[in-house]
């Protein structure tokens, strides 16, 4: 997120798109509700009436996949209204004149028949966004997993800087983050192109840093593979082992037909994790690793605030943290690795990394600190942009309307879309084991509009069969119209009902997500 | 802004325009109770346990809704403010189960502490009480309206804080009760069960109904941590009876306030579940069988050193954990690049 969380409760105008947020972040939804209540003005953008979408006052449902068709479009509205910060797109940006010649080419009527939605609304959420002092852009997967994720970012973050709602309180551009950690991980280096807080490892001089502190003569110049790569290197044979470390990608990952299949094929397959996942049934050695509860640590949270997660009881049985693991497995393989506590690893972590410079578990037990904080005397930065962009002038990229990898036929006529649900987390693996939230929600259904289920003869409660080209689940169909006609949605939560059997490993191009918004399936009623 | 300086219990005091005497005796570490008070709540100001005396005021005030007035002199412990809180509280024990011995609050209920500190043992007032059915129709909390001394906090937590106005008050004078609409269960209502109102109640009325079977409030060490779902990053408080979690609680979270969601507040049982790993799996003849540390992690080191001999670093990939700490994402990259050599390493934030 640009802004912190808190920011959200002050905004005069919030654009939510492709998050349900009451049910993903209920926490911040209350940030949103509370700015609702207040005076303030919500536009959702989500196919599915969502509890947030009947809280709002524009429901923008389009179709699914038509993101930047409708993005294009408010940022059309607001240039031909002459409606955008002129002060801010000459000061603090470049590149417009290019991107105003496709955005040209989006008027509201031209949207209107891409994305399904009336002509008139688009304006009218155009204006409400560019008028507002203070503007909000929130946003998660439905923007992002998509073939054309990357590009639906870009858009996002030129509507904001058209309008100059980016750099000051209560505005920016905001995604909201799924995991505890996952901005965390990212920070941390846990991806194939970059070393702690995105130093890229092809820059000779950031290599050169880090092999000096970790003590070997080099360190790989390459980027490497994606997790939807290294399945496909699997499957290739050309990946030979693999180490998770708490990820189920067997339940998580698009077409898990395909993933089990490349990890059955693997050498040897190391996990480590809380439970006997349905990944950790395939490998080779599975490791016992202690939970949340009891190990000390950091957490990094959407806002890039970085918090400390505190040891409350000792490992289960002869369970142990991941921390004390790795440095068992790097020992046993001659690099000793020993560190006392945690604190002594942030400390590593804060020596190398320029935006975690000024943090250390000293700090943090005076509060947390948001990054950038670069030095021990810096107050952590809530707010990114102000006065100047990261990369200095905020640029324009034009970005033109794709439609989706897979599109429903004759075949599979329906548009699938996936997510999560309220009382339920991720693949499941802790929330069906609470003792409480499984006893109140303890079945999976799939969502399908009226209109269909009377076509395809199915009541609600009736068992169906959801088929894509890839896989097939059983599930209990719920007829309820906060689905549009043509599409249908679940949740990946319930092995049982593994949704991920059926979706598109078709990615964007630059950030390698897979679009598991959109695929084509049919449904059928089970006899 | 001005401020205005007042006396209070012969102190004076300076504070903003437009604070309340009680934010004015907060200042000055001048304790004065309350119940339906709460600071980040609209105010009612309908318990009147805070009541205090105003030089010149023909009534005692209430000082959680009073404005500081410049001159003012305040008095928050005179025989007449004692008796009205002493009545008040009375008046609550009139229809007020006194089985505090049995009571999952019994150690951290406001009723329970006032009676204590203003000595009031038993109500002197006889008459109807309610015996309202144990409201125990799902697995996060119950409502025990028979314990319930219509603050109304539980209503405002539900409109102003969760956003979603689910209950509220129903019915007229003693029946006066919290319920949702048309007084169904809550399982049957709108309720998302965040347990934000079991938050902020100042008795045992609502309680959380794992934590408070199973421990007594004093029993219970509080550990501050952060959510381990999703990426808001909500503080929350462990809380541990002889080396167990039993319960999460709110306290104050930079992010969150008191607020939780379900998952966060009740969603803690796969801590002890019994599927949890506590023994390293070997697989052996296809099929996972138990080992020692020390077999497991030669097991890896000897054969991912095999797979790098023979097919390079490259041919080994790493999945980190977005449900990991930092410092674990640190090292396990720092094992994929300085140990293995190879950039090969991802997690699950695309998905």
């Amino acid at each position: 997120m640009t802004n912190p969380i808190a920011d959200i409760e002050g905004a005069n105008f919030i654009l939510a798109l492709g998050t349900n947020t009451t049910e993903t972040h209920p926490v911040i939804a209350t940030k949103i509700k509370q700015a609702v209540r207040a005076g303030g003005i919500l536009a959702v953008v989500d196919p599915r009436q969502t509890e947030l979408a009947r809280l709002a006052h524009y429901h923008l449902a389009l179709k699914p996949g038509t993101d930047i068709a409708l993005l294009n479009g408010l940022a059309n509205v607001i240039l031909t209204e002459d409606l955008y910060n002129k002060d801010f797109v000459a000061e603090r940006t470049e590149g417009f004149a290019a991107w105003k010649e496709t955005v040209l080419k989006y008027p509201p009527e031209v949207v209107a028949g891409i994305t399904g939605i009336a002509a008139d609304t688009i304006r009218e959420v155009a204006r409400g966004y560019a008028r507002s002092a203070n503007a909000t852009i929130l946003y998660t997967m439905g923007i992002t997993q998509h073939i054309c994720g990357t590009d639906n970012v870009l858009a996002i973050a030129n509507l904001a800087m058209l309008c100059g709602h980016i750099g000051k309180p209560y505005s920016g551009v905001n995604p909201l983050r799924g995991q505890n950690n996952v901005q965390g991980a990212c920070d941390m280096g846990g991806l194939p192109n970059v070393l702690t807080g995105y130093q890229p490892v092809a820059d000779p001089d950031v290599r050169a840093k880090f092999a000096a502190a970790w003590g070997v003569t080099s360190l790989p110049e390459q980027p490497g593979l994606t997790v939807g790569e290294m399945m496909e290197g699997a499957a290739a044979g050309k990946l030979r082992a693999m180490y998770i470390m708490g990820e189920n990608p067997v339940l998580s990952d698009p077409d898990s037909t395909h993933v089990v299949h490349a990890l059955e094929k693997l050498d040897f397959l190391v996990v480590q994790d809380i439970f006997l996942t349905e990944t950790a049934r395939l490998a080779d050695v599975v490791l016992p690793a202690a939970s949340f509860a009891e190990k000390d640590g950091t957490f990094t949270n959407t806002e890039r605030r970085v918090q400390r997660v505190r040891k409350a009881i000792e490992p289960v049985g002869e369970a142990k943290p991941d921390w004390q693991i790795i440095c068992l497995v790097a020992t046993a393989m001659g690099y000793p690795m020993q560190y006392g506590s945690p604190a002594e690893i942030m400390a590593e972590i804060a020596r190398l990394t320029p935006s975690y410079g000024g943090i250390s578990y000293q700090r943090l037990e005076q509060g947390s600190l948001v990054w950038p904080c670069p030095s021990p005397d810096h107050p952590g930065t809530p707010r990114l942009h102000v006065g100047k962009f990261a990369r200095g002038l905020g640029k324009f990229h034009p970005v033109e309307y794709v439609p989706p990898a897979e599109l429903p036929d004759e075949e599979y006529p329906f548009i699938l879309n996936t997510g999560r649900r309220y009382f339920h987390y991720h693949t499941g693996t802790m929330t069906l084991r609470t003792g409480a939230l499984e006893e109140y929600y303890a079945q999976e259904h799939l969502e399908i509009n009226p209109a269909d289920a009377r076509t395809l003869g199915i009541t609600d409660g009736d068992r169906v069969r959801v088929i894509s080209r890839r896989g097939q689940v059983e599930v209990t169909a719920r007829v309820v119209d906060t689905v549009p006609p043509g599409v249908v949605f679940t949740s990946f939560h319930f092995p049982e009902v593994a949704i991920n059997r059926l979706t598109n490993t078709a990615r964007d191009p630059v950030a390698k997500i897979p679009e598991l918004k959109v695929c084509a399936v049919r449904v059928e009623k089970i006899a | 802004m001005a401020n205005v300086t007042l006396t209070i219990n012969g102190q004076q005091v300076t504070v903003p325009a437009g604070s309340t005497i009680l934010q004015a005796a907060e200042k000055l570490n001048i304790f004065i109770p309350t119940l339906c008070y709460e600071p980040i709540l609209t105010r009612p100001a309908s318990c009147r346990i805070c009541v205090v005396e105003v030089k010149g005021s023909k009534n005692l005030v209430p000082a959680c809704a009073a404005l500081a007035r410049d001159g003012m002199v305040v008095e928050t412990d005179t025989p007449e403010v004692i008796e009205a809180r002493r009545t008040i509280i009375d008046l609550l024990l009139a229809n007020h189960p006194m089985d505090c011995l049995t009571c999952g609050r019994n150690g951290d209920c406001r009723l329970q502490d006032y009676a204590f500190m203003y000595g009031v043992r038993e109500s002197s007032f006889s008459g109807e009480k309610h015996n309202y059915p144990l409201e125990d129709d799902n697995p996060f909390y119950i409502r025990d309206m028979n314990k319930c001394i219509l603050c109304g906090k539980c209503v405002r937590v539900c409109a102003e804080i969760q956003g979603n106005s689910v209950i509220d008050f129903t019915y007229r004078g003693f029946n006066t009760k919290i319920a949702a609409f048309m007084d169904v269960p809550m399982s049957q209502s709108e309720c998302v069960f965040c347990g934000n109102c079991v938050a902020y109640c100042p008795t045992g009325a609502l309680q959380e109904k794992y934590l408070r079977s199973h421990a007594r409030t004093w029993e219970v060490q509080k550990v501050t941590t952060v959510c381990p779902y999703c990426g808001t990053g909500c503080t929350l408080d462990l809380n541990v009876k002889n080396g167990k979690v039993v319960g999460v609680t709110s306290t104050d979270g930079e992010v969150n306030g008191k607020a939780l969601c379900v998952k966060g507040r009740f969603g803690f049982g796969f801590i002890h579940h019994p599927d949890r790993l506590q023994q390293p799996l070997i697989k052996k003849d296809g099929r996972l069988v138990e080992s020692t540390w020390d077999e497991a992690i030669q097991l890896i080191a000897t054969r991912l050193g095999e797979v790098k001999a023979q097919y390079g670093a490259d041919a080994i990939g790493f999945l980190t954990s977005a449900r990991c700490t930092n410092e674990e994402n640190y090292l396990l990259s720092k094992l994929a690049r300085a140990v293995i050599g190879t950039n090969n390493i991802d997690h699950c934030a695309r998905l």
